[in-house]
């Protein structure tokens, strides 16, 4: 098996799994239920850039990786923060 | 012979990575309560992409700088993600989400109350 066909195989299972995450963001039914698939989607998106970089063998993937990581966490923190009705400096 | 070693070491990983990946979706997806689906959800993903990161750091190697910066994206999921699931869990108990009539134990709101709490009902 070369490299272009598992990475295209892992790519659609990625992606099924990511339309499963938009499944549960547009069902709901809870807004804590949209935010944790939120997170999950960010979390699959790092994987996704990971196998792009080993299918093209261009690093600056990963960058982008670290970045959506990075920020997929600011936010899932500051959606928690929000739904427990407090400011985000206590 | 250790080229093709590693690169097979690699393509294991990550296809097991992938699979976790899908299971935790699927568990997303399947479970009934917000609880048991952070649960799922947040356990299975994470080892899955931290496992996804690994094998392509093992495949490319750290030489031009794209597996050492899996390495670090990897320890960088492992350690922001249950801290950004406990939050998640913490905000829904706090904003009066209700556990699944199936669930028989609720730590945090018999901690918080001082009583003890028994049964399905919460």
């Amino acid at each position: 098996m070369t490299i272009a066909t598992a990475s295209l195989v892992f790519m659609v299972v990625l992606m099924f799994s990511s339309f499963l995450c938009l499944y549960r963001i547009g069902a709901g039914p809870t807004a804590p239920d949209r935010t944790v698939a939120i997170d999950i989607l960010g979390t699959l998106v790092v994987g996704f850039c990971a196998i792009m970089t080993w299918q093209t063998e261009k690093a600056f993937y990963m960058n982008i990786a670290i970045t959506w990581a990075l920020l997929s966490f600011i936010g899932t923190i500051a959606l928690a923060k929000y739904l427990e009705g407090r400011g985000f400096d206590e | 012979m250790s080229e093709s070693v590693s690169e097979n070491v690699g393509l294991i990983i990550i296809v097991v990575g992938v699979i976790f990946d899908l299971l935790g979706c699927i568990g997303l997806v399947r479970l009934p309560d917000i609880y048991n689906r952070l649960q799922a959800a947040t356990k299975c993903v994470t080892l899955g992409t931290c496992m996804i990161l690994v094998g392509v750091a093992i495949n490319i190697g750290l030489a031009d700088g794209g597996g050492a910066k899996a390495l670090i994206c990897a320890a960088f999921v492992l350690l922001t993600s249950p801290v950004g699931a406990h939050a998640l869990a913490r905000a829904a108990h706090k904003a009066g989400i209700r556990l699944w009539e199936g669930s028989v134990v609720d730590k945090y709101l018999e901690v918080d109350s001082g009583k003890k709490v028994t049964g399905a009902k919460v």
